[in-house]
């Protein structure tokens, strides 16, 4: 592999892979992140190259796994170039058609293509399907393009041309201040101000300095750094390159958990093929600057997301966090000056340099610029990734781009920020999506995990599945963290089954202002916040779970019971033959009755009454009524009686 | 070390840059309630009763004394209804963990603060960690050490280490706040070294 040795020579390298593929050459992309290698893609790369082969056209057509586009829901995902015809959920079997087909012929097959739920409307192309054209995708956009484990593809697509531009024609100062004026902000979770960050190091005594990726990802459903990281590793390695030029560090980590395997291995082969080029290492790009990256294997701890006990983890002790009255820019590993940033902030780097300052902060709100990653999980239609500009509303994201809640059920909440964030109501849909803004409704951006709620989930159980999350994962050093913690757990539990008392939720509240104010890192000092902006919006739902015993979501399964409305019941048998306790009894024209006693409260008997009966209700906080009498289960037929 | 000035609960108080509110307070005599705190060891932060508030400008904010480090002009109280009750808290969810430990019931009385508040879980450590950080930092064996995390957090001898080490040392005993150092000291050593080689006879 050539060393590339000035910018210009990178230019030529990018016009030499350009004049190799010729402009419209046809190529096949098959998703190979890992939610659509799950769902069998690596199986529809293997019958793409094998069916190309068959039909003769080896020479004609490239196939590549590449980065993850996010729309998961549908996966795989495979789209045809250069016409971009996207298909989903495509299998193996399909693969010939799709060869002779489109590739042959250059027809699409109807059958693969998006359908519109509403209109019924089908979309050829990937930018026409409302998943993808309500968002914008300045950071993903490239990842269906990449295969990326190919350093020629990210140079295809103008790779590293920011480094060069800041190596060749910038000095730090102005690379600094380039970022400043973006108005940046860091993506993993505090929204700190990443140009401030990385004068504060630059500024601060002390060598070495260091330069760290945080790919620690680890709220629950959030999964935007680990694909842009599969996806489009170069990207992450030219905004570190580029902060480390500026701020004078020579020596980079990427501190990626272990669980993310593919990331590791992308990376990996990314900063290998990086230094085989001269775009890392020693006088990168002929310009005298030396750079090297280190990649660290987290040992799965959430709490090493937080930066000083990602530090501490670095330096190869337990992963817990020290306090720190001085920034880890100033004061980091090894008590050097480190500056320490998110996987989608380095991303971020690059694309500032090459549109400047100014049409990077195009879009966003005041204070909050530039697009964002959501993971958007839960009760919504499209479940995938999203990259939208700041500033757009939740409700947009939920419904325009989410194509709102399955099933007709109505929307309840989202929760975002992961553990540290919270729920926003129903009346917050059209918040501006921003880091002061959410913070303000009492939430917070995170590093962008959103989760959609229904109308059949309970707040209440909500804030006591993230406290469950928390107390796993808090690393047990300060007080307020593992001992209140564990007590609001222990609460919150007793709500659930129906065990709350009066004075509870002033417990909680005292629990939570302890480890608001007096926890030892942000992870304790977050900790209640699911629990707050539940307190805060859905305030009657705790109410109703203590005073009357009862959850409105009809979902705790202490609180509830199901019963079988002898009126209604036609004696069909469905849910006695599927109850898996044997809990129902009944027979042919013998009304059903459930007992209550051997009743496990799993629904099955809901499901499957048929809806022309709906006999099965779901009760909370009432008294379910007596069973009626033997005599009065049987059902008499009107055709018998005839 | 350049000297400078601040304020503690409104007394004027002397200072060297770099000491901590802690230190300083103690040397100018103003008592600020610890746990985890021990002058021979480095700061830890852990069981956050030092809490204390910082007053400046209008706005105060509060931050544990045993980390935080002086400044010119730093205007600081030790207790204030807020300091109070996060320290009663505090003391409450530990008591619910070693409710004879004597230093805690001292403490309890001086804060109001109810032993029987939560549900009792006697594990009777408190997880301060001062075993664990003189055996590393002082005598620089590592012969304890905490073991899991979260609400599963516990401190274990190392039986391989401690079985050379221990029973010439045993300095560790008179640090614990509570009795459960030692009482997990013989519990490993009958479990682990029961018939130590190293040990001479006369410790028994």
């Amino acid at each position: 592999m050539a060393r590339i040795n000035s910018s210009v020579e990178l230019e030529k390298a990018r016009q030499n892979i350009l004049s190799r593929r010729g402009p419209n050459q046809a190529s096949v992309s098959v998703c190979a992140g890992t939610g659509c290698l799950a769902s069998g893609a690596s199986q529809v790369i293997d019958a793409f190259t094998a069916e190309i082969e068959k039909q003769g056209l080896t020479m004609a057509v490239s196939t590549k796994g590449t980065g993850c586009p996010g729309f998961c829901e549908r996966g795989p995902v495979v789209v045809i170039y250069p016409e971009e015809i996207c298909y989903l959920q495509v299998s193996p079997e399909d693969v010939p058609e799709i060869v002779s087909k489109t590739l042959k012929e250059k027809k699409v097959v109807d059958r693969l293509l998006y359908v519109d739920a509403v209109t019924g409307e089908k979309a050829a192309r990937e930018s026409d399907i409302p998943f993808y054209k309500h968002q914008v995708r300045n950071l993903i956009g490239n990842n269906i393009k990449i295969d990326p484990k190919s350093i020629d593809d990210y140079l295809a697509l103008g790779g590293y041309s920011a480094l060069a531009k800041v190596l060749s024609r910038m000095l730090p100062e102005q690379v600094l201040e380039e970022i400043t004026k973006s108005n940046l902000r860091g993506r993993g979770g505090g929204g700190f101000p990443t140009g401030r960050k990385w004068a504060e190091s630059r500024n601060a005594p002390g060598d070495p300095k260091y330069v760290i990726v945080n790919a620690d990802e680890g709220d629950p459903g959030a999964f935007m750094d680990r694909a842009l990281l599969e996806g489009n590793p170069h990207s992450v390695l030219e905004g570190l390159i580029i902060g480390a030029y500026t701020i004078g560090s020579h020596e980079g980590y990427i501190y990626v958990r272990q669980e993310y395997p593919l990331a590791v291995e992308n990376v990996t082969i990314a900063i290998r093929q990086a230094e085989e080029r001269a775009l890392l290492g020693k006088n990168i790009l002929g310009s005298g600057f030396d750079f090297t990256i280190k990649v660290h294997k987290g040992a799965g701890a959430f709490v090493c997301g937080e930066s000083s006990a990602l530090m501490t983890a670095l330096e190869g002790r337990a992963g817990e966090p020290r306090p720190k009255y001085i920034h880890t820019a100033v004061k980091g590993v090894w008590d050097k000056p480190s500056v320490l940033n998110n996987v989608e902030t380095w991303a971020n780097v690059p694309l500032i340099i090459n549109l400047g300052a100014e049409r990077f902060a195009k879009y966003g709100t005041e204070r909050s610029k530039g697009t964002k990653i959501f993971s958007l999980v839960g009760k919504i239609t499209n479940t995938g990734l999203v990259e939208v500009p700041m500033g757009i509303t939740l409700r947009d994201i939920i419904f325009k781009v989410g194509g709102g809640i399955p099933g007709g059920k109505r929307f309840k909440a989202v929760q975002t920020g992961g553990p540290s964030g919270g729920c926003l109501p129903e009346e917050l849909l059209d918040l501006e999506v921003g880091f002061d803004e959410l913070t303000r409704a009492g939430s917070m951006m995170g590093s962008g995990g959103m989760i959609v709620m229904d109308e059949d989930t309970c707040m209440v159980d909500v804030a006591r599945y993230f406290l469950e999350f928390l107390t796993d994962e808090s690393c047990g050093k300060c007080v307020p963290c593992r001992e209140g913690i564990r007590q609001m757990l222990k609460t919150l539990t007793n709500i659930t089954r129906g065990k709350g008392k009066d004075g509870d939720i002033e417990l909680l509240e005292q629990l939570a202002e302890v480890a608001g104010e007096a926890a030892l890192c942000a992870l304790g000092r977050s900790a209640p916040n699911p629990f707050l902006s539940t307190l805060k919006y859905f305030r009657t739902e705790y109410e109703a779970h203590i005073k009357e015993k009862r959850c409105p979501a009809l979902s705790c399964k202490d609180l509830i019971a199901f019963y079988i409305d002898p009126e209604k019941c036609q004696a069909c048998m469905a849910c006695v033959r599927k109850c898996p306790a044997e809990a129902i009894s009944g027979g042919k024209n013998r009304r059903h009755v459930i007992d209550q006693e051997k009743c496990t409260k799993c629904g099955t008997c809901l499901q499957v009454c048929p809806p022309r009966f709906r006999a099965v209700k779901k009760i909370s906080g009432e008294p379910v009524p007596p069973p009626v009498s033997e005599e009065a289960r049987t059902i008499v037929r009107k055709s018998k009686e005839t | 070390m350049s000297e400078l000035l601040l304020t503690i609960d409104g007394k004027e108080v002397k200072a060297s840059e770099g000491m901590t509110i802690l230190q300083s307070a103690q040397r100018a005599g103003i008592p600020i309630p610890t746990l985890c705190h021990h002058e021979k060891l480095e700061p830890y932060g852990a069981c956050r009763i030092c809490i204390v508030e910082l007053e400046s400008q209008g706005w105060t904010k509060l931050v544990v004394s045993c980390l935080y480090p002086v400044e010119k002009n730093l205007v600081v109280k030790t207790r204030s209804e807020k300091v109070d009750r996060i320290r009663r808290t505090i003391l409450e969810l530990q008591l619910a963990h070693a409710p004879e430990s004597l230093p805690l019931q001292a403490l309890a009385k001086e804060y109001g603060a109810d032993r029987d508040r939560f549900e009792k879980e006697p594990s009777f450590c408190i997880l301060c960690g001062l075993c664990v950080r003189h055996c590393t930092e002082v005598k620089k064996k590592n012969a304890i050490a905490f073991v899991d995390r979260g609400t599963r957090r516990e401190i274990s001898f190392i039986p391989e280490i401690a079985s050379r080490e221990c029973w010439k040392c045993k300095e560790c005993f008179s640090l614990c706040p509570t009795s459960y150092l030692q009482a997990a000291y013989f519990l490993t050593k009958g479990l682990a070294f029961p018939s130590s080689s190293s040990e001479p006879a006369s410790e028994e």
